[in-house]
C-alpha cells in the first residue's frame, strides 16, 4: 500500500503557509484554517515535504527563546539526512501542529524532540521502502544524501517521492534512529537560526505583529486585586484623540484606541470608581499566613522506616525551616497578543507556552466551541513559565469582540509585575537525627505548597469579568525533589497541599524542585557540618554506589572547582571580607538530568553584602542535541536563579502588588554575574533529557552553603539580602 | 491638531505626524516607521530594551518625547548594520551566540556600540559597568560581555 496520498486539504494548509504577508510579517494568515493532520500519532502531523524538497517541521512545543527551534531542526535534518537550511519549523499553531502539551517542565527535547525524532525516523524508513520499490533495490542497500535516496548511479529525491503530498503514516516509536557514530548534525553545536534576525532587528515577535485595521488596547486593572469597577467615566477621555471604546464588565476594564499611545494615555486617564478590597495577607506575616492556611491534602512523597522515632532516638537532633519568597516571572517584554475575529471565528497570536490549552480557555471564556478558536504562537520575551501572555490574549479577545476589529494588547510594566501569576510562597520544615559517627539516622521533611495539579491557570480577564473559567487552583510549585536519593535508614517526606495561596499561582522556572532542592541540600549541609564532615565526601558517602552518573557529576564538579577537602565553616572568620564555597547536587525529579555545582562567595561583614565570585557546574542531561544550546541554558539557569536568590521578592500591601517596576523588584545586573565554569557531560548513546530547568535547582543551596562556609551563618530564607545576612551575623 | 516632526532616521529624513508631541519616540519609531528592532520593556528608562542612538549617544526611546528628536540623527538597530555589512557588535553577538529570547539584545547592542565608539579598548569590568542599566532575564550576561570584548578586539 502506498502510504503517500494526495490530500487537497493538506495542500491548502501548505499553501496558507506561503501566502503573501499582509503586512510583511510572518506568514500566518488568519484564513489558514485548512485541514492538516495534527494527531500526535501521525507522521504528517509533524512533517511535510514540498515539491522542492523543503521540509517543514510542525511541533506543539515552542521556542520560548531557549533555542529549541534550532534543536528541532537538527533532529529532523539528522534523521532525514537533509541540510538544516532546508528545514523550517512551525510551532504551537492549533490549526497546524500536534498538541504536545505545554512547553514547560524541561520536556521540549525529552518529549517533544523525541516524538519528532520518531516521526522523522518513521518517515525515513518509509521513504527508503518507497525508493527501494522505485529503484528495485533492497532498502538496506540504499543510502540517503541531502534529501536524495541513492542506489549506485540512480537516485530519487524525497520531493519526487512525496513532495507536496501528505505523509499518511502512523508514527512508529520504535523506528530505528541514527546510531551515535552515524550522526552528523545532532550532538554538534549548531548556531541558533533565530539569532541573526534578532541581532539585525528583523525578527518578528508577537509584539511586532500588525493586522489590517488593527486597533490598540490596554487593560485598566483594579488598584486592589479583588475590586469591581462600580462606575466608569468615559468623559474623562474626552481630550484623548482616537479613543474607540471603553469596555467594562465587572472588574474587567479596558480601552481601545486607534493608536498605541492614545490607548496608553486613555488607560492612564480613565476615571473609574473601584470598590474597596483588601484581601491580601500582611507581607510581614506571610509565613504565619501559610502555616494557618487549611491543608486540603497530605501527600507523602517518600517513606522508609520510622523517621520520627529514629530522630527522637538520635543523640543529636537538628531542625530548621527554609522559606522561599513569592516571585514574579518579571519578563523583559510586557505580555502581548493580537486577537482578530472573522465572523464567529477568532484567531489569537500570542507567545503562549500552551496554545492548545489557551484555545480551550478562550473558547470557554467566550462561550464558543474550541473549533471556532485558533491560537498561533509567535515568540515573545522569555517567560520562564506561565506568565501573562495568556492573559494578554484574553484581554485582546474581549476587546476585539467588543469593537469588531483586530486588537493588539501589550501590557505596561506595572501590569506585568502586578498581574502575572506568581510563584507561590514555599515553606519546608526539616528535621534530622545524627548519630555519634555523624550518620543521619532519620530525615523528616514537610513542605507547604498549594494544592492542585499542573493544569491551566485561569485567565485574568475571565476572573475579573466573572466569565466562565475552570476555577481549578494550579499549584505553581510541585512536589518533586522533596524526596531525595540519599541513602538513610529512615526518611519521610510530606507535602501539605494548601487550600489557597495569596496570589494566583503558576510555575516559574524549576517550580517546586528549586525550593525543595534548596531546603534538602542546605539542610544536608547542616548535617555535614554537625558531623564535622567535608560536604562533598558526606554526599558521596550517602549516594548509593549504583548512582554512577550522579557520583560522577559530583566528583567532577569538585575537581573542576579545585575543592579542598575540609568541613564547613572555614576557620578564620575574623576578617572584614569572608570567603567560602558551597556544594550542591541534584538528580532532577529523581529520574533525569544530574547536576552538581560549587559556588564561591565573598561576604562583607560590615554590610552583609554577598558577592558570588565564581560558579562551577557539571551537567549530565544524557544525549545533547545542540551542546552550545545546552550550555546557554545552563548559564541562563544559573544567572536567572542567582537573581532570584540574591535579589528577587514580590512586595505587596493588603490590596495589591507594590513591586511594580525594576526599581522595586530589583534583578541581577552585569557586575553581579560571576564567571562560570560549566562542564557538560555528553552521553550520546543515552536518551536526551531536559536542560531548561535542572541547573536552576542547585543554585540556592550552593550559595547558601557557601555563605555558611564563609561566615558560619546559615541563610534559610530566599532572597539572601544583605539585611537578612547582617541580622544573622549580628545574632551569631 | 497634529504636528509634523522631522528627523534623520538611519540616514534618511523621516517625517512623523504626531497628535501628541510628548508621545515617546519609541512609538513613532515602532508604529509609524516600522522599526520594531527596539522594544518596549518598561516605559520608565529602567531596562534598556528600547535603546537607540540620538546623535551618536545611547538613549532610551521610551523616555524621549518625539518632539525632542526634531532635527536629530536617530539610529536604530536596523540602521546599525545589515547581514551584508554588520556592525562589529552585531557580528560579535552572532559569533558568541549572545542571545536567548533576544528581547533585550537590541538595547544591549545599541548601548555597547555607542560605548565602543568612545571606549574602543575597554576592560571587561568597564563593559559590565556600562551595561549595568540593561536588564536581561534569560541570563545572557556572560556571552554579552564576551561579545562586546570580541567586537572591541575587532
Amino acid at each position: 500500500m502506498n502510504a503517500i496520498t494526495n490530500r487537497r486539504g493538506f495542500l491548502q494548509a501548505g499553501a496558507a503557509l506561503t501566502v503573501a504577508f499582509s503586512v510583511g510579517l510572518r506568514p500566518r494568515a488568519a484564513a489558514a484554517w485548512a485541514e492538516k493532520p495534527v494527531a500526535a500519532d501521525e507522521v504528517g502531523a509533524f512533517l511535510s515535504i514540498d515539491a522542492q524538497g523543503a521540509v517543514t517541521v510542525y511541533v506543539g512545543k515552542v521556542d520560548l527563546g531557549t533555542g529549541v527551534r534550532t534543536a528541532f531542526m537538527q533532529i529532523a535534518a539528522e534523521e532525514l539526512d537533509v541540510p538544516m537550511a532546508r528545514v523550517t519549523v512551525v510551532e504551537g499553531d492549533t490549526a497546524l501542529t500536534p498538541d504536545q502539551g505545554a512547553t514547560y517542565g524541561s520536556l521540549s527535547i525529552q518529549n517533544g524532540g523525541v516524538a519528532l525524532r520518531a516521526a522523522a525516523a518513521t518517515a525515513r524508513r518509509e521513504f527508503l521502502r518507497l525508493a527501494g520499490e522505485r529503484l528495485n533495490t533492497p532498502p538496506a542497500e540504499l543510502r540517503v544524501e541531502d534529501g536524495a535516496i541513492i542506489a549506485g548511479s540512480r537516485r530519487v529525491t524525497y520531493a519526487e517521492l512525496v513532495g507536496g503530498r501528505a505523509i499518511n503514516l502512523k508514527v512508529d516509536a520504535n523506528a530505528p534512529i541514527k546510531p551515535p557514530e552515524a550522526r552528523r548534525v545532532v550532538g554538534r553545536s549548531a548556531p541558533r537560526v533565530d539569532i541573526p534576525e534578532k541581532v539585525f532587528g528583523r525578527f518578528h515577535y508577537v509584539h511586532d505583529l500588525k493586522r489590517p485595521g488593527m486597533l490598540h488596547g490596554r487593560p485598566v486593572r483594579p488598584p486592589a486585586m479583588g475590586a469591581i469597577a462600580e462606575a466608569v467615566d468615559e468623559a474623562s477621555l474626552r481630550d484623548i484623540p482616537g479613543v474607540v471604546r471603553v469596555v467594562h464588565q465587572g472588574g474587567f476594564v479596558g480601552v481601545v484606541a486607534e493608536s498605541e499611545w492614545s490607548a496608553i494615555r486613555a488607560a492612564q486617564a480613565l476615571r473609574v470608581r473601584w470598590s474597596d478590597w483588601a484581601g491580601l495577607p500582611e507581607q510581614a506575616k506571610i509565613w504565619e499566613h501559610v502555616r494557618a492556611t487549611p491543608v486540603a491534602q497530605v501527600q507523602v512523597t517518600s517513606e522508609r522506616g520510622d523517621a520520627r522515632r529514629a530522630i527522637e532516638g538520635a543523640p543529636k537532633q537538628l531542625a530548621a525551616t527554609y522559606d522561599f519568597a513569592i516571585h514574579s516571572h518579571a519578563s523583559m517584554g510586557p505580555s502581548c497578543a493580537v486577537a482578530e475575529f472573522q465572523g464567529d471565528r477568532l484567531t489569537v497570536w500570542s507567545a503562549s507556552q500552551a496554545t492548545h490549552n489557551l484555545r480551550k480557555q478562550l473558547a470557554m471564556m467566550l462561550g464558543v466551541e474550541a473549533e471556532k478558536v485558533r491560537c498561533v504562537y509567535m515568540e515573545g520575551a522569555g517567560c520562564y513559565g506561565r506568565n501573562g501572555h495568556e492573559d494578554a490574549a484574553a484581554d485582546a479577545a474581549l476587546l476585539a469582540k467588543a469593537v469588531g476589529r483586530p486588537v493588539r494588547v501589550q501590557w505596561m510594566r506595572a501590569d506585568e509585575h502586578g498581574w502575572d501569576p506568581k510563584g507561590p510562597p514555599h515553606l519546608v520544615d526539616l528535621r534530622a537525627g545524627i548519630d555519634t559517627q555523624g550518620n543521619i539516622t532519620g530525615w523528616l521533611a514537610d513542605a507547604y505548597i498549594p494544592k492542585g495539579a499542573g493544569g491551566n491557570v485561569d485567565l485574568t480577564a475571565a476572573e475579573l469579568a466573572s466569565l466562565p473559567r475552570e476555577q481549578i487552583l494550579s499549584p505553581g510549585n510541585i512536589v518533586h525533589n522533596l524526596a531525595h536519593g540519599y541513602a538513610m535508614p529512615a526518611v519521610k517526606t510530606t507535602c501539605h497541599r494548601l487550600e489557597t495561596t495569596p496570589f494566583r499561582p503558576s510555575w516559574i522556572r524549576t517550580p517546586g524542585r528549586m525550593q525543595n532542592t534548596f531546603a534538602t541540600e542546605a539542610f544536608l549541609d547542616e548535617c555535614a557540618a554537625e558531623a564535622g564532615a567535608d560536604p562533598v565526601e558526606y554526599r558521596l558517602r550517602l549516594l548509593p554506589a549504583e548512582e554512577t552518573r550522579g557520583r560522577e557529576a559530583l566528583e567532577r564538579v569538585a575537581r573542576l572547582a579545585d575543592w579542598q577537602t575540609r568541613a564547613s565553616p572555614q576557620r578564620d572568620r575574623a576578617g572584614a571580607v569572608l570567603r567560602g564555597r558551597g556544594v550542591t547536587y541534584v538528580k532532577y525529579e529523581l529520574v533525569r538530568t544530574y547536576v552538581a555545582a560549587v559556588a564561591e562567595v565573598e561576604v562583607t561583614r560590615g554590610t552583609g553584602a554577598i558577592r558570588v565570585t565564581r560558579f562551577f557546574c557539571t551537567h549530565d542531561c544524557g544525549q545533547m542535541i545542540n551542546p552550545d544550546g545546552v550550555r546557554a541554558q545552563v548559564e541562563g539557569n544559573i544567572v536567572h536563579t542567582l537573581s532570584r536568590v540574591l535579589k528577587e521578592e514580590l512586595t505587596y500591601d493588603r490590596r495589591a502588588v507594590t513591586s511594580l517596576d525594576w526599581a522595586s523588584y530589583p534583578v541581577i545586573t552585569f557586575p553581579e554575574v560571576p564567571p562560570m565554569t560549566i562542564e557538560l557531560i555528553d552521553r550520546p548513546a543515552e536518551r536526551p533529557w531536559g536542560a531548561g530547568e535542572p541547573a536552576a535547582a542547585i543554585v540556592p543551596s550552593a550559595v547558601s552553603n557557601a555563605i555558611y562556609d564563609a561566615t558560619g551563618v546559615r541563610m534559610r530564607s530566599v532572597p539572601f539580602t544583605p539585611a537578612k545576612l547582617l541580622a544573622a551575623l549580628r545574632g551569631a | 491638531m497634529t504636528q509634523t516632526i522631522t528627523m534623520t532616521v538611519n540616514g534618511r529624513e523621516a517625517r512623523v505626524e504626531v497628535a501628541d508631541p510628548d508621545m515617546p519616540l519609541l512609538y513613532a519609531l515602532r508604529n509609524e516607521l516600522g522599526l520594531t528592532g527596539l522594544h518596549f520593556g518598561c516605559g520608565l528608562g529602567q531596562c534598556g530594551a528600547c535603546t537607540v542612538h540620538v546623535d551618536g549617544e545611547a538613549a532610551r526611546s521610551c523616555m524621549l518625547p518625539t518632539a525632542s528628536a526634531a532635527g536629530k540623527r536617530i539610529t536604530t538597530l536596523e540602521g546599525l548594520g545589515t547581514p551584508e555589512r554588520p556592525h562589529p557588535v552585531q557580528a560579535a553577538f552572532i559569533a558568541e551566540q549572545a542571545v536567548q529570547c533576544g528581547y533585550c539584545a537590541s538595547g544591549m547592542i545599541m548601548q555597547s556600540a555607542a560605548f565602543l565608539a568612545k571606549t574602543p579598548r575597554p576592560t571587561e569590568d568597564q563593559v559590565r559597568e556600562e551595561l549595568v542599566n540593561n536588564i536581561c532575564r534569560c541570563g545572557t550576561h556572560p556571552r554579552v560581555v564576551a561579545a562586546v570584548m570580541r567586537a572591541a578586539r575587532g
